[in-house]
């Protein structure tokens, strides 16, 4: 797969958070979720999505209940909690001033003395 | 947290543990079929796809373990972890590991077996309903209420109890149509076994309405045991009739199983009536001053009556009796306890919660000695525990693991130490120590025992797992990898040099009162008892168990002395009635007055003396010497003048001295004056323990008894002459049963505490000496493998074995000195209460200061000639080259 940029270290957690804010997904769901949002820009290494969920879990930032998926699998339905709702809010602002700013910092040209 | 809770919650994770686990595996597998599914519908076989799909999921274990630390880490499979790390650095060190086990086995055993039996003594109560509300009143000479009448005042007058019931040893003679056996049972009140509120097994109880005067009701209760051991469970025995004493008795019920009568230590066969105990040849129970008629009184507390409120109305009681009946009754003091041990409660409790301490003191000493094992292992392994830090271990994960060590080894040492106490309380519950006496110890190992001992491995895993924590959490990785594992070695007094002198202390403790016990028991071995019981044989008849009555008794006593003189082999052959002196702890006291002394009441007495009743030749038979005067002869008979003989104890007492006794006059509490015809020698006469006390003698023919002992002794080893003894007595009456047994045998029931006293301490004293040698093996071993180099060095450069041996063992030896002179100052102090126990038992003697000296010096010894020996073979050549 060409063009696929690296993932910086702890934007996992901030895409997972918004897979799942359009509503429950299986973990399988949010990784084709994440390629369909980001239009298979980004590389994830399958596996590593898993103990981002169950750390987000743990963190109480995610609810996860048990169902069956469209094809009739039975599958581990991932949701926002209340709490994740207002993190995924504050990261989403950090993360816009932070690129807004690192984008501002790249696109200054040199000045004219 | 209570350790139920503890379980729980435990169980809780451990349970959600395996689950999270499963629906963690489920989840990353459906993942990748999910994967797979995806694959195979752009086009790939199935097997292709599942093969891509499992390599774009990337390694599947380090994602599983990587989720499982998201997830916060698992209980369970860290506890796998650390448990499988364990058993392989422990296979590592069997030795350690062997002596590990084996002392926690050995001290958590002690402790479960001492738990045990004072379970079954002292913590449990009798199996009874509401045995919590029910009390004892404590019997004994100091109590007033032991007479059936006063039991009987007690019972109507006072507003304390729901209601008074009483019991007494009866020993008969039990004849079922066969052969009659010698039965021990309890005379007790009517309302025994209602005020006890227990039903019946089989048949009915009897009841306070079948009393109905003096030998109204011959009935007969079985024990349960008795029942099955003697009438093979024969339901048909309800309604039999059964000769007990020659008297016709029907048997109208069988105890419950659980219920052995209410004195804990003994095994009884049958309940009978009270009312019918004079009429089998017991005593007569219209005598207020006679001490010996009820054993206990006992009875529930009315709701809302503490303890302290019903004392305060016995004395009450008692000051009525003391008013109307001056001559008869003198109160003292009066105290209730628990029912089941009566007067010996107390001394069971002291005993018990001694001994329970003396455990808890090993296995404190054990968990000392293994702290400081597992220090030093620790201290070794710091390499170990740096290495896993800098590879990103946590401290945390490391102490579990450690604890996981200790865990494992106490409980493997806690099981096993469980088993073995178990298998020896079930041999101590069935044990008869006496084969004339009905005692048994009641010990049944239940859950509680399990319970205890599992507490005790967690209590004492925690104990020596903690010793090395604050070492591992003060390792500095990079300092310990870089300077390699010849750390230095501590000058300072560390914590694990505290720990072994707390243990050695503990240990000479133990090694000082075990040897202060031997010591006393051997005394009280060879001491001079007032008699001499080798070569020995006493023959217990009692009369009324053949039907004999009034003058036939003595008549047929005095023919029994007689017959044994003519056995070839005997020597001299005399007769005590009830028990010669120190056998069944039975005497009795007479208030003896002064000849001046016209006031007749209990607290003019100018002497308590105990009382025998002999007959001439007694004395002989003994080997009691006669100091002064005569002996008794067959004419002080009931038409001669009462006479006595005192022993030298009341002779100076009452007379000034020995000489002056001989032909004075005393009197007795009804008054009859009696002359002194002669004096014997001191001697013991209840316990070995006692201090010099005064006896008194009368003739046997003077104060006929049923039950008596003949005194038999021979040239020869008395045992021969069993067979004689028994044909003859069979030959003057075959219905009259009897028990044989030498006086040595019988004075094993006196030497029982002091021999289970010296027995117990004797075996805590040889656990306390082996620990001790494995603690200072263990550190002086420590200290020489760590100074290898160092002792290398000074060898090369010159230095002697004397200077060698200073430098590897001189502390091990500092404080192998200083643990011992602590713990032998303490064991002095200890070995006070022991005094009460064992007699002659004194800390002051120079042999036992000496003996444990000179053990510790042994132990000592012993612990370091290993480590000695390695240190002096050091070759600093090789040693020096391999570093």
């Amino acid at each position: 797969m060409p063009d696929q940029a690296q993932l910086l270290p702890g934007t996992l957690d901030l895409l997972i958070l918004k897979a799942v804010s359009l509503g429950p997904l299986h973990g399988y769901g949010i990784l084709l979720r994440i390629g369909q949002i980001s239009g298979s820009a980004l590389l994830i290494e399958q596996g590593a999505l898993y103990p981002a969920l169950f750390r987000l879990v743990r963190q109480g930032l995610l609810k996860a209940s048990w169902g069956t998926s469209e094809n009739n699998r039975r599958a581990k339905f991932y949701e926002l909690t209340a709490a994740g709702r207002k993190r995924f809010r504050e990261e989403t602002e950090d993360w816009n001033r932070l690129a807004a700013a690192i984008g501002a910092a790249l696109a200054a040209q040199a000045e004219e003395a | 947290m209570s350790a139920l809770a503890w379980l729980r919650s435990v169980g809780a994770k451990i349970f959600r543990g395996s689950e999270t686990a499963e629906e963690m595996d489920e989840e990353l597998r459906s993942h990748i079929q999910y994967r797979a599914d995806d694959l195979e519908r752009s086009g790939v076989s199935r097997a292709e796809a599942e093969r891509r799909a499992r390599i774009e999921f990337g390694g599947y274990e380090k994602i599983r373990q990587e989720s499982h630390e998201a997830l916060g880490g698992n209980f369970i499979e860290t506890l796998l972890l650390d448990l499988r790390y364990s058993l392989r650095v422990l296979r590592k060190s069997p030795g350690f590991v062997v002596a590990a086990i084996a002392t926690l086995a050995l001290a958590i055993g002690a402790n479960a077996v001492v738990f045990g039996i004072m379970d079954g003594l002292v913590l449990r109560p009798l199996n009874v309903p509401q045995a919590e509300s029910l009390w004892g009143t404590e019997y004994g000479a100091d109590s007033g209420f032991q007479s059936y009448l006063n039991y009987r005042d007690l019972r109507d007058r006072n507003h304390s109890f729901d209601g008074l019931a009483a019991f007494n040893f009866a020993f008969v003679g039990l004849d079922t149509g066969k052969e009659p056996v010698i039965a021990t049972g309890f005379a007790t009140t009517g309302n025994y076994f209602d005020e006890l509120r227990i039903q019946p097994y089989l048949g009915r109880f009897f009841h306070s309405s079948d009393e109905r005067g003096p030998g109204s009701a011959p009935y007969l209760v079985l024990s349960y045991a008795y029942w099955h051991s003697h009438f093979q469970d024969d339901r048909g025995v309800i309604g039999r009739t059964v000769q007990v004493n020659k008297h016709p008795f029907t048997v109208i019920g069988i105890a419950p199983p659980g219920f052995r009568g209410t004195l804990l230590f003994a095994s009884i066969d049958f309940f009978m009536p009270i009312v019918n105990q004079e009429q089998v040849g017991g005593t007569s129970l219209n005598e207020r001053g006679n001490f010996h008629e009820i054993f206990e009184t006992f009875g529930h507390l009315k709701p809302g009556v503490t303890a302290a409120q019903a004392v305060a109305d016995m004395r009450t009681v008692g000051a009525y009796l003391e008013q109307n009946y001056p001559k008869e009754f003198d109160q003292q003091s009066s105290t209730l306890g628990r029912t089941g041990l009566t007067s010996f409660g107390s001394a069971v409790r002291a005993f018990m919660t001694a001994l329970m301490l003396l455990a808890g003191l090993i296995l404190l000493a054990a968990c000392a000695n293994l702290g400081s094992l597992f220090a030093a292992r620790a201290a070794d392994r710091s390499r170990e525990v740096a290495l896993r830090l800098a590879l990103g271990s946590s401290r945390k994960r490391i102490l579990r693991q450690l604890l996981t060590e200790a865990v494992l080894i106490s409980l493997v040492g806690g099981t096993a130490g469980l088993l073995g106490s178990i298998v020896l309380l079930r041999r101590l519950s069935v044990w008869q120590p006496f084969p004339g006496a009905p005692i048994h110890l009641p010990v049944t190992p239940d859950a509680k025992i399990y319970v205890v001992a599992l507490i005790l491995a967690l209590v004492s895993a925690f104990l020596f797992g903690i010793v090395p924590v604050r070492q591992v959490l003060r390792v500095n990785p990079y300092e310990v990898v870089k300077a390699g594992s010849s750390a230095k070695v501590g000058r300072r007094l560390s914590f694990r040099d505290v720990l072994l002198v707390l243990q050695i202390a503990i240990c000479a403790v133990l090694v000082t009162s075990s040897m202060v016990a031997v010591r006393g028991l051997l005394r009280s071995l060879h001491g001079n008892f007032g008699f001499e019981p080798r070569n020995t044989m006493i023959v217990n008849t009692n009369m009324s168990m053949a039907g004999y009555r009034g003058d036939e008794m003595p008549a047929m006593q005095k023919r029994m002395v007689a017959a044994m003189q003519t056995i070839p082999g005997v020597e001299r052959v005399g007769l005590v009635n009830n028990y010669p002196p120190l056998v069944y702890a039975s005497a009795s006291r007479a208030n003896v007055f002064k000849e001046e002394t016209s006031d007749l009441r209990p607290s003019n007495t100018a002497a308590m003396p105990y009382r025998y009743e002999v007959s001439p030749g007694y004395f002989g038979a003994a080997g009691t010497a006669l100091l002064a005067g005569r002996d008794f002869s067959w004419h002080d008979d009931k038409n001669a003048p009462v006479t006595a003989m005192a022993n030298r104890n009341l002779a100076v007492a009452m007379f000034g001295s020995v000489s002056e006794a001989v032909g004075k006059y005393f009197k007795l509490q009804d008054g009859t004056r009696v002359q002194v015809v002669g004096v014997v020698e001191n001697g013991k006469y209840l316990s070995l323990t006692e201090d010099e006390q005064p006896a008194v003698f009368f003739s046997f023919l003077q104060s006929p008894a049923s039950q008596t002992c003949l005194v038999v002794r021979s040239r020869r080893d008395p045992q021969q002459l069993l067979a004689a003894i028994k044909g003859k007595l069979r030959e003057m009456d075959s219905g009259l049963p009897s028990d044989i047994q030498s006086w040595n045998a019988l004075l094993e029931v006196v030497l029982f505490p002091a021999r289970m006293a010296t027995m117990a301490l004797g075996v805590m004293g040889l656990m306390g000496a082996m620990l001790s040698i494995t603690g200072i093996f263990g550190m002086a071993a420590y200290s020489v493998s760590k100074r290898l180099r160092e002792l290398g060095i000074r060898i090369a450069l010159g230095a002697q074995r004397k200077e060698v041996l200073q430098a590897a063992l001189g502390r091990a030896v500092k404080m192998l000195a200083l643990g011992s002179a602590a713990g032998l100052v303490l064991g002095i102090l200890a070995s006070r209460v022991l005094a009460s126990i064992v007699y002659g038992a004194t800390p002051r003697d120079p042999v036992v200061l000496a003996g444990v000296v000179v053990a510790m010096a042994l132990l000592g010894l012993i612990a370091t000639w290993l480590p000695a020996q390695r240190a002096l073979s050091l070759d600093p050549l090789v040693l020096l080259r391999e570093e």
